[in-house]
């Protein structure tokens, strides 16, 4: 850090009345002011997965600010959607977290039903339940990977980029839409599963264990991987949930908390066995740990859905045109990158009246400031990488 | 070269050298494409479930890399405003030059080398370290915040890693009694294991320490993951690099694959005999010698390849404090050991 006391006051230096030279000497004495350099990572930047724009403050290499800039990629979902009707609305949130439209869907569509006072029939809660776990997966074996790209290892994320697309496949089968499914209709959902899926699906879930060994064998077990995030970008438990970090993040962090299990009960997650996965260290590495063992669980509970899956319809009685009755309603759920909610005001009319979107990214991403600091360049990445964000999702 | 060296009396000293340095020259660009196909293209692309590049050139897109050099000769040469236009455009070559001069020692046969200087190992280590040089001529003049800490990161790293590289050497020179690479190579040659003459006395079985502690400094020097931070890709988005575009740019890249390819064969030839075949002498060894340094070079470029692609990178003051307090120490032991059992048993 930069000295600005004068010589004199130096510790264990005097300076003699008219002796140059030791004045001299003084002066070399004064640690050089170095001055802070500013460095802007982004909108365009290969870690911060979109437009989000960090300026951070360094000395030397290591961080004394960060500041993000969000709203490069500010869409107005909220706006928008009081111009919508409600069947509308759906191909727009699914752009929100782009990764994991279909369980962007899910939350919005149960807030208009639970308006409307419909309930979707069984095996349509268990075709969205299981579409929800295949985009979760599907969204977070691309985490890592990803996370070997921001720590320099190349490999792995095309592992992730393989192996996610054998989810995608079958988002499609099922959907038509290998991004944007826009499958969730009020009361149920648009078709039934196609014909062979659920084989299809068996095989794809083994594919997806093999891959986690592997991420298991080439990063978390690598000692270079584990010296370049353990310990990197700790977030404390109280501190966490004081900025709102959701999600994978905080229960990496030791907070036991899952939407699916703690929270009011939606889709079809009571009637599955599963467990919260938690961390104590809080740092990056326990981030990809607890997804890595996020992505195992998922495919569990896809395989349970697959051996109890209901029979009967798919689609509840709606009315041709929905009119939703007035009142207001707050949903939220346990999306892959943490807690999702939607707070949906009707006055009665085809479209919503108000519509607040509470995403995860942007509460997680809001404890950078507070996470990069002290840091090094290169863990800022790592922190950028472990919380894993997506820009849609931050800006809306 | 040995045929020129006869040409030489014929067509003098000032032709010779031109040949010699036309045929240096291409060497390099040779290597970075042989490098670059094999392993950045191939194997690379299939340790990553990918096919690489399969059309360009009809059998496994072999032409894909030349094809690439052609487009960037293609490209518009930018120069940023700030840059400081001198030293941006001269960056590259002092680059490119710190590899055409370790080539110059590299022997690929009995007479088949441009010089055999009697400290050939010495030379060839100093002048690889000339590329810093060009690194920080480059992160400099960009006027590039990313491009100056990625130089810097980039001098500190060549410069931990110089003493690692020379002491991993050190137990070869001893054991070899001489600095000379053709001497080397031929103390492996005629050398044997416990009377055993039949393939010799490659240095990387005495040497082994020596030669793990060789890949892992010339991996650094190479800035090759897991010691890549100077280009580190997704922190400082190529790092020295990042201002470069064109024919300069395809310069950093052939620098950056000719240095691989020269850092192999120097490997190859300090620890696993070179060009020489035990028991072949001559004009077989000759003729064999090139093909032979090849195989060679590309088992060892293999192993570093391999490692590049698997591994994360390490930070900066990791990397540090693996060179001074792991790798120094181990060469260190190594030259006493070495040194010890060289006199104990001759």
């Amino acid at each position: 850090m930069t000295t600005t006391q004068p010589p004199s006051q130096l510790p264990g230096f005097e300076v003699e009345a008219g002796s140059l030279g030791s004045l001299a000497d003084a002066r070399l004495a004064v640690e050089l002011d170095t001055g802070d350099m500013i460095l802007n990572m982004g909108p365009q930047h290969p870690a911060t997965h979109g437009t989000l724009r960090l300026v951070v403050r360094l000395d030397g290499e290591r961080v004394i600010a960060a500041d993000p800039v969000i709203g490069y990629m500010h869409r107005g979902y909220e706006k928008l959607t009081e111009f919508r009707t409600y069947p509308q609305i759906t191909t727009l949130i699914n752009r929100i977290d782009w990764l994991s439209s279909f369980a962007n869907e899910v939350p919005f569509i149960h807030a208009a039903e639970q308006l409307m006072g419909i309930e979707a029939p069984p095996r349509a809660q268990h075709i969205r339940t299981l579409l929800t776990e295949l985009s979760r997966i599907a969204t977070i074996y691309l985490f890592l990977g990803e996370m070997g790209l921001q720590v320099g290892a190349l490999t792995p994320a095309f592992w992730g980029f393989r192996d996610r697309e054998h989810v995608l496949n079958l988002i499609e089968g099922a959907t038509g839409g290998r991004f944007h499914p826009n499958f969730n209709r009020i009361g149920g959902v648009k078709d039934d599963l196609p014909w062979g899926w659920i084989v299809e699906c068996r095989a794809a879930m083994k594919r997806i264990l093999d891959g986690c060994d592997d991420f298991e064998d080439v990063l978390v077990g690598n000692e270079i991987f584990q010296a370049r995030t353990r310990g990197v970008g700790i977030i404390p438990a109280e501190l966490g949930a004081a900025y709102g970090v959701s999600g994978a993040n905080l229960r990496a962090s030791g907070v036991d908390w899952d939407l699916r299990r703690d929270g009011k009960p939606y889709l079809s997650y009571n009637e599955l066995d599963f467990k919260v996965w938690t961390h104590q260290d809080g740092d990056s590495f326990a981030r990809y740990w607890v997804r890595l063992q996020e992505t195992r669980e998922s495919v569990r509970m896809v395989l349970q859905l697959l051996d109890g899956l209901a029979s009967g319809p798919v689609m509840a009685k709606v009315p041709r045109i929905i009119k939703v009755p007035a009142g207001e309603v707050w949903v939220e759920t346990e999306n892959p990158l943490g807690q999702m909610g939607y707070y949906v005001v009707s006055k009665g009319a085809i479209g919503p009246f108000r519509v607040k979107i509470r995403s995860a990214s942007f509460s997680n991403v809001s404890i950078l400031p507070w996470l990069l600091r002290g840091l090094y360049v290169p863990d800022v990445v790592t922190v950028l990488g472990s919380l894993y964000f997506i820009l849609g999702d931050i800006d809306r | 070269m040995s045929v020129l060296a006869t040409l030489a009396l014929d067509i003098g000293w000032g032709s010779t050298l031109a040949i010699k340095t036309i045929l240096v020259l291409a060497i390099i660009p040779f290597g970075a494409l042989v490098l670059g196909y094999t392993f950045l293209l191939k194997m690379m692309s299939h340790m990553q479930s990918r096919l690489g590049p399969m059309d360009p050139g009809g059998f496994h897109g072999w032409f894909q890399l030349v094809g690439d050099g052609l487009k960037f000769m293609q490209k518009e040469d930018i120069m940023p405003a700030e840059a400081d236009r001198r030293v941006f455009a001269m960056a590259p070559a002092v680059i490119v030059m710190s590899t055409f001069l370790i080539f110059l020692v590299i022997p690929a046969g009995p007479r088949t080398v441009v010089e055999d200087l009697d400290v050939g190992v010495f030379y060839a280590l100093a002048v690889s370290s000339l590329s810093v040089i060009g690194v920080l001529m480059a992160g400099w003049a960009s006027s590039n915040k990313f491009a100056l800490l990625g130089a810097l990161r980039a001098a500190g790293q060549l410069i931990a890693y110089e003493l690692p590289l020379l002491l991993a050497v050190v137990g070869v020179v001893i054991q070899a009694g001489t600095m000379s690479l053709q001497g080397i190579v031929t103390a492996q040659q005629d050398g044997s294991i416990f009377g055993i003459t039949a393939i010799g006395n490659p240095f990387i079985f005495t040497q082994f320490i020596g030669f793990a502690l060789f890949l892992v400094a010339a991996q650094a020097e190479l800035t090759q993951p897991p010691f890549d931070m100077p280009v580190a890709e997704s922190e400082l988005i190529s790092g020295y690099m990042v201002e470069y575009s064109g024919f300069r740019f395809l310069f950093f890249f052939i620098g950056e694959f000719g240095t691989a390819f020269a850092f192999a064969a120097l490997a190859a030839t300090l620890f696993l005999g070179g060009w020489a075949i035990p028991g072949v002498h001559g004009a077989t060894a000759e003729l064999l010698g090139p093909f032979v340094l090849f195989v060679k070079l590309m088992a060892v470029a293999f192993l570093m390849f391999w490692v590049r692609f698997t591994y994360p990178r390490l930070r900066e003051d990791q990397l540090q404090s693996l060179a001074w307090k792991v790798l120094i120490p181990i060469g260190l032991i190594n030259i006493v050991a070495t040194g010890i059992l060289k006199v104990a048993v001759g």
